[in-house]
């Protein structure tokens, strides 16, 4: 018999993969936000926009689909934090809307309002997206202000809706963290599938930088991380209270989950390593799944080990756990076999993508008869 | 339990979800039904080896590439509105209609999105039939998408395969397959993708009549008439099929608004179709209500009570009887689902009571009571009555509904005869001198858009007051954010939408003035 207590893991897990492959797959998004300063001419900025523009339909079906997990599998945290922190929702929902039309739209005959729009639109998502993401996320550690009252409806408690995020340093430093890491993976990914003698050295030179601002964000938030007071909810009772060093105790006690932390860092400066002091072209692959596993058990710290995923500072009792804001037991078990069609899934995205991606992006491919955008 | 509920809030929310949806499906339709018709001219291609068919696939598959992008574009901010604005909705029923929202997700899109990658950028890079094959899996993904978030609609309209936990304070699944084998789901599904393949036909034939006006690319554009004129034909006699059944299963489970739509205020036997119809205002009122009656109507006698009983002698209840009840013929009043209503919900108070107090007997008896099928069937199905000021409340807003479904018929009628003389004069051989009609043609693209909105206020006007039927109004579903913050995204969206819609527009009469690649 598969418990209650089992199926909430596993959709914290499938949920947490789903992040973490989100993060990654916003190589994408952070590519974008380089569209008017990576490129040294049109022909340059027309490949780069085409060697994203063939993946964004892929990292946007998982944005998606993540948000369908979550609702499927922690409903209340669905409610409680869409129907609460509003604003930092719409921006960036409003900022993959204005995404998804750009690329198919931008160098089409006839579009009124100009190529240059529609290129704008792509680097407002570009950094906005993983920016407002970032920050979002790091208020599963950070706590927001809501209370939930006996029929578990949500009452915001700040007029600001979920701006008030942005107020919060640590908050901003995830923010800017998963920024610089989306371009860092977005060069990377330049790199590997353009073949372009200047362009790679352009974006070469761009990459030093970005992985040094994404360092200093990334272990300024790390490191308060692991001093600060975090949420432990009792594995009896349910009750939640602050606890020292909640998330570093989390990592020490479970091992696994910090091993898969420091490869996944590991492994995204290792790629970053090679790409700018060998001439090598790989690096994506090694940041990539060092991205995955890194925000995979960051995830994984936020909701096990008795810890609320998404504690509330303003009345303790009413924070998230993965057992108060699951779904049913049938629900989570019926989910669950529709889960094993996965790895299906990924198969058949990997196969197809094999097939056609069996060429690098060249300029001559921008002027043949192919879909351009 | 319940607090004040701030109307301009609910009524913005109403708006800006009913301004998303209303765009989205502004798009859909056409990638449903053009997903098909492309892959039905790409199949005649690598049967024939023709390259006169490919062209005719490519240049249709262009412009389904740019209505795509904006399905998407609108369709996300649809899915994660049911969190930001109705958020006491989704913890009420998410356990049920989360569900198939994500396997929408896991099963639909990616299905979809991966292979229109292949479609668009593989033709030189993947052999022909594993082309074909990924453009019939787009169409496939595309309709899978709606079959998913079809069912969870369908189940707003007739929620079944659960039971309220009191102790959650919500609704759980107890049965996957009762959900999606829904009768609501099914006839929902068959009707909405068949008016999809409609309206893609329609926009087929009407920009290839635009051709044969200009006398361009003649065959090129009879061709596609062919194609268009045939899916054209059957899918409008699929949806008016299924429209019917879609309609007699309503009189069965959302009775109120199947009497709207037709105005019926006193029920009777013998009742009568109206085919046209006007209303006016009349005398009577059903609680502060003022009714409506028709000002002028051309009816076909009986054919109401045929439809819904079989039998011309069949009573079909009114709007009244629904109100005030009809002992005679078996219909509670909704004075007594509103005391059942409030009935449940007192039991439902005394359970949060019994929990804070710890007392566990208590507990365990109210938690029996609720998995005990009469309190179900009698009480807690009018868990949302509890909520209404008044009984009238349980009636729609009685013109949208009949006007919008009356016009949805008419114009479902006259597509079928619009197919059939498009393929008449096809065959004939006389379609290109028949200048008269390749205009009516072209100037028939905007009508099916129409009738599938139509369609929509319907299904979502006639609704009302419920979101979720019997179990809970709109005013209860509301996200409490401030009414203020709502407006301002109603204007953000409304602005977006728009500049996308129109370059939309003109994006696309580029590409067709600019015609298929040689
Ligand atoms: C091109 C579009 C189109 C056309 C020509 C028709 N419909 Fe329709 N109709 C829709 C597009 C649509 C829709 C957009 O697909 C709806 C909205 C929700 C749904 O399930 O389907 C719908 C809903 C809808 C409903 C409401 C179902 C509900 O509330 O659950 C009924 C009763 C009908 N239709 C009946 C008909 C009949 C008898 C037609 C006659 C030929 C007809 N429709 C033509
Ligand atoms: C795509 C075409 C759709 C259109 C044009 C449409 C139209 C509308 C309209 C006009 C309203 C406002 C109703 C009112 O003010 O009384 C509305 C509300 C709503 N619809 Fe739909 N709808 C569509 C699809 C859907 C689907 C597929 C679902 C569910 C899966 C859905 C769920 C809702 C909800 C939750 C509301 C808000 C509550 C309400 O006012 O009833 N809609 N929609
Ligand atoms: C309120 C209800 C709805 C929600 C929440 C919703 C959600 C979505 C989302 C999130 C997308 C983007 C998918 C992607 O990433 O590729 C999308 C696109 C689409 N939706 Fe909707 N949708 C709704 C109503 C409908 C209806 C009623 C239909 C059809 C009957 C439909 C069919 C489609 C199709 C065919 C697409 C095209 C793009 C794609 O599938 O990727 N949707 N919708």
């Amino acid at each position: 018999m598969i418990s209650h207590l089992f199926l909430q893991h596993y959709w914290w897990i499938i949920v947490s993969l789903l992040a973490s492959l989100l993060v990654f797959l916003m190589f994408v998004q952070g590519g974008q936000s380089l569209i008017f300063s990576l490129p040294g001419n049109d022909s340059q900025k027309t490949m780069i926009v085409n060697t994203l523009g063939r993946k964004w339909e892929f990292t946007f079906t998982t944005l998606v689909t993540f948000g369908g997990a979550f609702f499927a599998s922690f409903p209340l945290f669905y409610a409680t934090s869409f129907g609460g922190a509003y604003w930092v929702w719409i921006a960036i929902l409003f900022s993959f809307s204005i995404q998804a039309v750009a690329y198919e739209f931008r160098s089409k005959q006839g579009n009124v309002f100009g190529q240059k729009t529609f290129d704008i639109f792509l680097f407002l998502n570009g950094s906005l997206g993983p920016f407002l993401i970032g920050a979002a996320v790091a208020t599963f550690f950070t706590g927001s202000q809501f209370s939930l009252n006996d029929m578990n409806q949500v009452k915001w408690e700040t007029p600001w809706y979920g701006l008030e995020a942005l107020l919060n340093l640590r908050n901003l430093a995830l923010g800017f963290a998963v920024l610089f890491l989306a371009r860092v993976n977005g060069l990377l990914y330049i790199m590997n599938t353009i073949d372009n003698e200047e362009l790679i050295k352009r974006a070469k030179k761009r990459l030093l930088l970005n992985s040094i601002l994404f360092l200093i964000f990334f272990l300024s938030f790390v490191i308060s991380l692991l001093f600060s007071t975090g949420f432990a909810a009792d594995k009896v009772t349910g009750i939640v209270s602050p606890e020292k060093y909640k998330y570093l105790q989390n990592f020490i006690g479970m091992p696994i989950v910090l091993i898969i932390f420091l490869v996944g860092v590991v492994g995204v400066l290792y790629g970053i390593g090679v790409s700018l002091f060998r001439k090598n072209i790989n690096g994506i692959w090694f940041s990539g799944s060092g991205t995955v596993l890194a925000v995979f058990s960051l995830f994984l710290v936020a909701g096990f080990n008795g810890t609320s995923f998404y504690p509330s500072s303003y009345d303790l009792q009413s924070s998230l756990t993965i057992i108060n804001a699951s779904s049913s037991l049938f629900t989570l078990k019926t989910m669950m076999y529709v889960s094993f069609l996965i790895p299906f899934v990924l198969a058949y995205i990997w196969y197809s993508w094999k097939i056609i991606n069996s060429n690098k992006i060249t300029e001559e491919e921008m002027s043949s008869d192919e879909h351009v955008y | 339990m319940i607090e004040n509920i701030d109307f301009t809030l609910v009524d913005w929310s109403r708006a800006q979800f009913a301004l998303t949806a209303i765009y989205h499906w502004l798009f859909v339709p056409l990638t449903l039904g053009l997903s098909f018709i492309i892959a039905i001219m790409e199949t005649i291609y690598v049967r024939t080896g023709s390259e006169e068919w490919k062209r005719l696939t490519r240049f249709w598959m262009t412009l389904f590439g740019i209505n795509f992008a904006i399905g998407v574009a609108t369709g996300i901010i649809l899915e994660f509105e049911f969190g930001t604005n109705w958020s006491n909705y989704s913890w009420f029923v998410g356990d049920i209609f989360g569900a198939p929202l994500a396997v929408e997700g896991i099963l639909a899109f990616f299905l979809e999105s991966t292979f229109v990658a292949v479609m668009f950028f593989g033709w030189n890079k993947v052999s022909r039939k594993f082309h074909l094959t990924s453009t019939w899996l787009v169409a496939i993904g595309a309709n899978l998408s709606a079959l998913w978030i079809l069912v969870a609609n369908a189940w707003m309209q007739n929620p079944v395969g659960m039971a309220f936990n009191p102790e959650t304070a919500r609704n759980e699944m107890v049965s996957f397959w009762a959900v999606l084998f829904n009768q609501v789901a099914v006839e929902k599904f068959l009707h909405t993708i068949s008016s999809g393949f409609l309206l893609a036909s329609m926009f087929v034939l009407g920009i290839s009549s635009w051709f044969l006006i200009r006398k361009r690319e003649e065959l090129f554009a009879r061709r596609s008439i062919l194609i268009a004129g045939i899916f054209g034909l059957l899918s409008s006699l699929m949806v008016a099929y299924t429209g019917d059944s879609s309609a007699r299963t309503l009189s069965k489970v959302q009775p109120v608004k199947f009497a709207a739509m037709e105005a019926l205020y006193q029920g009777k036997s013998n009742a009568g179709l109206i085919a046209i119809g006007f209303l006016k205002d009349a005398d009577t009122k059903t609680g502060e209500k003022i009714n409506k009656e028709l000002a002028f109507k051309i009816e076909i006698p009986g054919l109401l009570s045929v439809l819904t009983s079989g039998d011309k002698d069949g009573y079909v209840a009114g709007i009244t009887d629904h109100v005030a009840g009809n002992g005679e013929r078996g219909i509670m009043s909704s004075a007594e689902k509103i005391r059942r209503g409030q009935y449940a919900r007192n039991v439902l108070k005394d359970y949060k009571i019994a929990r804070s107090a710890n007392d566990t007997a208590q507990l365990g008896t109210i938690s029996n009571l609720f998995k005990d099928k009469e309190f179900q069937s009698d009480y807690f199905r009018y868990f949302g009555y509890a909520s209404l000021a008044r009984p009238e409340d349980v009636v729609p807003d009685v013109p949208s509904t009949f006007y919008s479904f009356h016009l949805m018929v008419i114009l479902g009628f006259l597509f079928i005869l619009i197919f059939s003389m498009a393929l008449y004069f096809l065959f004939k051989g006389t379609i290109t001198e028949t200048r008269w009609f390749l205009w009516i043609a072209l100037l028939s693209i905007p009508l099916p858009y129409i009738a599938g909105e139509l369609g929509w206020i319907l299904t979502e006007m006639g609704r009302q007051p419920w979101i979720i039927q019997d179990l809970m109004p709109v005013s209860g579903a509301v996200s409490k954010i401030s009414s203020g913050s709502v407006i301002i995204t109603f204007v953000l969206f409304a602005v977006l939408f728009t500049v996308l819609l129109i370059s939309e527009i003109s994006i696309m009469v580029k590409q067709i003035k600019t015609g298929p690649k040689h």
